[in-house]
């Protein structure tokens, strides 16, 4: 049971912290972080809640090998009801956070309520308590860990907070842990806000001492880790580049949306590449990408650490930027970068950095940026103010408006909205490259056809990280399927979804799946946890999961009308590259989805579906 | 033999592996807080450096514990705590320059790398060889090795 047993509920409205024991029944049903908080959350939460409402509750929640030696074992998820989409939100994030919260002996923290005034957790092993976020109240997530570790004097305290976009209600905030790793999506970030909360400080020294067989844990371990170490994905090509690797290979699929999804393909995609981070600059000679970096037990270490060049425009005089720190990873060079048409990679890293210190989701940002620079374009943004340089393409306006966002001023102001509701104001609902509200990531669904299926149904909105065909439909991992067809795709949408849904319940970075499939995970879990964690079972798990999000969505009012995409990507077609003449074509393939998932025409889980899987 | 653990910053991306493993074998648990080696993080500068006791010759804890709760183990050469004799006075705290012992407030007694009994697991356990455990006596010998194949390149282009 490498469960602590244990969970903390913080009501912020009355100030309390209270400890309570975990509900082993769900955590039999629902395992761990995603899927046991999402069980705790729908049951505890009306789905029709207004999410920036105190009656809104937010679930950190760790997974049974977070802090174990398992590779990977240090995730963390954020599962609320976000503003972004009005869906369930389950953002993960790495970096330390999650392992300490496991160290101080808590399986999860339930934040309820709201407080009066601005406040931070102080959590020290079985000590909680709130304090006064006065002080901290509008600085960035850097700032604000520098001032806690320096008020507790301690430096090994280890923190998750939001910065100013959070505060602003900037809809897309993030909640950013350890300076640069993130709970990146869906605005849960905006949702701390709501209630007040600026930080969650964590100092834990109790460590797990649970594992069930500690002798076959580590003989499971140690296999898995050599797997990753043996791939050449996980073991070579995200160590060097990071995910970053992926940039010129979806480019050349032609899959890469470029200029709020005009293009399939980036002519700028060559200078802001995993490939050209290590090139050194003309200017001084050093490459962008310092080092690569893990997050806690981590043996891929995939994270990209960057350093500006400090005569580069967006920096000459801010030495706060001057220093190391998180770089570019593929989603963000892509949103901060194609979907703006900007090739200025030192100004993307600028961006990346405003990003996490503020504390916003770089994908939302940068495509909502991508839509206003199209408003822009088409005159529909005519008499509003957005400064000179709102075209595609300008670094200029990146680097402006990244601050003026953060900061809540000017056009940021609206920029702040997301695509969707940015697109709605000003008149053309269809720009915005967005499903349930929430805007894609860097894969063009008319060049990788299964990903539409997947966005689509995703249960948080466009998202790359809960069913990623990519996998399959572009690298062949576990097996090659041809990306334009959509035969047999609705099946390997579901496939996926499922078992990322056990992977983020585990405590375990989703990467390793590039490695590792539910065969190489079980026995991890089985080791480690009471009751019988077998592959089917898992698979099942996952199952159960999915079903469950759809649920709470379905309460929430979405409906199968909300399982579709933006009209351009099913009517416009690829203009260049490989998908040259296709579009999405995602009525292909979403009735047989539902049929295979065992739900009705409409998209409900018939009753059948529901018993099978024990909801 | 003698070995010793030779620590390499550049390799260390901080995954904090060699703490779970050192603290799983002497602790009995993963527990980082009681880690015997530790990674730091140099944030600004993007660098990670694993640090840990370096069994010095003359040791400043062994010679300044009043009870001679630290020996020699002759096997290894590691400076190894006595439990059933250390009264956590922490006098060799004060003593070690490099800040490698540290005292246990779970236990009441110091605690520092012994090179678990010469089976070292943080070295076992990392996963990039920014901890090896090798011959004492040749610590030196990669760099050495660069160096020479630097001047065997230099000598080449003349």
């Amino acid at each position: 049971m490498a469960w602590q047993r244990k969970i903390l509920r913080v009501n912020l409205t009355e100030g309390t912290c209270t400890p309570e024991p975990l509900n082993m029944e769900w955590a039999a049903q629902y395992l761990g972080q995603r899927g046991l908080a999402t069980k705790y959350f729908v049951e505890e939460v009306d789905a029709t809640v207004d999410p920036l409402s105190p009656d809104n509750k937010m679930i950190m929640a760790t997974g049974p090998l977070t802090g174990t030696i398992a590779s990977t074992g240090g995730r963390y998820s954020v599962i609320t009801k976000g503003p972004l989409t009005g869906a369930i939100a389950c953002s993960n994030s790495g970096g330390y956070f999650g392992a300490e919260m496991k160290f101080a002996g808590w399986d999860m923290i339930i934040f309820e309520g709201k407080a009066d005034a601005p406040v931070y957790l102080y959590l020290e092993d079985d000590e909680a308590e709130l304090l006064s976020a006065d002080a901290i109240w509008g600085k960035t997530t850097w700032d604000t860990e520098a001032w806690i570790h320096t008020q507790h004097q301690d430096p090994q305290i280890r923190i998750s907070s939001i910065g100013p976009a959070g505060e602003n209600g900037v809809t897309y905030a993030c909640i950013v842990n350890d300076l640069h790793r993130a709970a990146g999506r869906s605005g849960v970030g905006t949702v701390m806000g709501s209630k007040n909360l600026k930080a969650v400080a964590i100092r834990g020294t109790q460590g797990v001492r649970t594992v069930k067989d500690p002798s076959r844990f580590m003989e499971a371990t140690t296999a898995a880790k050599k797997v990753l170490a043996d791939n050449a994905v996980t073991g070579q090509g995200l160590p060097t580049y990071g995910t970053q690797v992926l940039m010129n290979v979806i480019n050349e699929t032609g899959a890469l949306p470029t200029r709020n999804h005009r293009d399939v393909q980036f002519e700028g995609a060559g200078k802001i590449s995993g490939e050209a981070m290590h090139e050194p600059r003309a200017s001084d000679g050093k490459p962008n990408l310092v080092t690569n970096a893990a997050c806690f037990a981590c043996t891929i270490a995939c994270g990209r650490v960057s350093r500006l060049d400090k005569n580069h425009f967006t920096v000459k005089n801010k030495p706060e930027y001057w220093g190391a720190s998180g770089g570019l990873e593929y989603e963000n060079a892509w949103a901060l970068g194609a979907a703006t048409g900007t090739d200025d990679l030192e100004a993307l890293t600028y961006a990346n950095f405003l990003c996490n210190a503020y504390g916003m989701d770089p994908i939302t940002f940068g495509t909502t940026l991508g839509a206003a620079m199209e408003l822009k374009e088409i005159g529909a943004l005519d008499g509003v103010e957005t400064g000179d340089d709102l075209v595609f393409g300008s670094a200029q306006a990146l680097a402006d408006l990244v601050e003026k966002t953060g900061k809540g001023e000017g056009f940021g102001v609206e920029l702040g909205l997301g695509s969707k509701l940015l697109c709605d104001k000003y008149g053309h609902p269809d720009l915005s490259m967005s499903v349930k509200g929430q805007e894609f990531p860097a894969y063009d669904s008319r060049g990788i056809q299964g990903m539409g299926l997947a966005y689509a149904t995703s249960n948080r909105g466009a998202c790359h990280l809960r069913g990623y065909t990519v996998a399959s439909e572009v690298l062949g991992i576990p097996v090659k399927t041809d990306p334009h067809a959509t035969e047999g795709k609705a099946e390997l949408v579901k496939a996926f979804q499922d078992a990322t849904a056990a992977f983020d319940s585990a405590g375990i970075c989703l990467f390793t799946s590039f490695a590792w499939t539910l065969a190489d995970v079980a026995p991890q879990v089985d080791a480690a946890c009471e009751g019988e964690w077998s592959v089917e079972n898992l698979g099942e798990l996952g199952e159960r999961i999915w079903n469950l999000e759809r649920e709470f969505n379905l309460r929430a009012g979405l409906t199968a009308k909300d399982d579709t995409l933006p009209k351009r990507l099913l009517t416009e077609a690829a203009k260049t590259g490989p998908a040259k003449g296709l579009v999405n074509k995602l009525g292909e393939m979403l009735p047989e989805y539902y049929q295979l998932r065992g739900w009705s025409e409409d998209g409900v889980p018939t009753d059948e579906t529901l018993k099978r899987l024990g909801l | 033999m003698q070995r010793s653990l030779v620590l390499d910053p550049k390799k260390c991306t901080g995954c904090m592996q060699c703490e779970m493993a050192c603290s799983l074998e002497n602790e009995g648990y993963v527990v980082p807080a009681r880690s015997r080696i530790r990674v730091f993080a140099f944030h600004d500068e993007g660098r990670y450096a694993p640090f840990t006791c370096t069994q010095c010759s003359e040791a400043w804890c062994l010679h300044a514990c009043p009870v001679e709760a630290i020996t020699i183990d002759a096997s290894t050469g590691a400076k190894v705590v006595h439990d059933t004799v250390c009264v956590g006075c922490k006098v060799c705290t004060i003593a070690c320059p490099f800040g490698t012992i540290n005292y246990a407030s779970n236990s009441g007694k110091v605690i520092k790398c012994d090179l678990c009994g010469g089976e070292p697991a943080c070295a076992h356990a990392c996963p990039t060889g920014a901890i090896t455990y090798q011959d004492a006596d040749q610590t030196g010998l990669d760099r050495m090795r660069r160096w020479a194949g630097e001047s065997l390149s230099s000598a080449t282009a003349q």
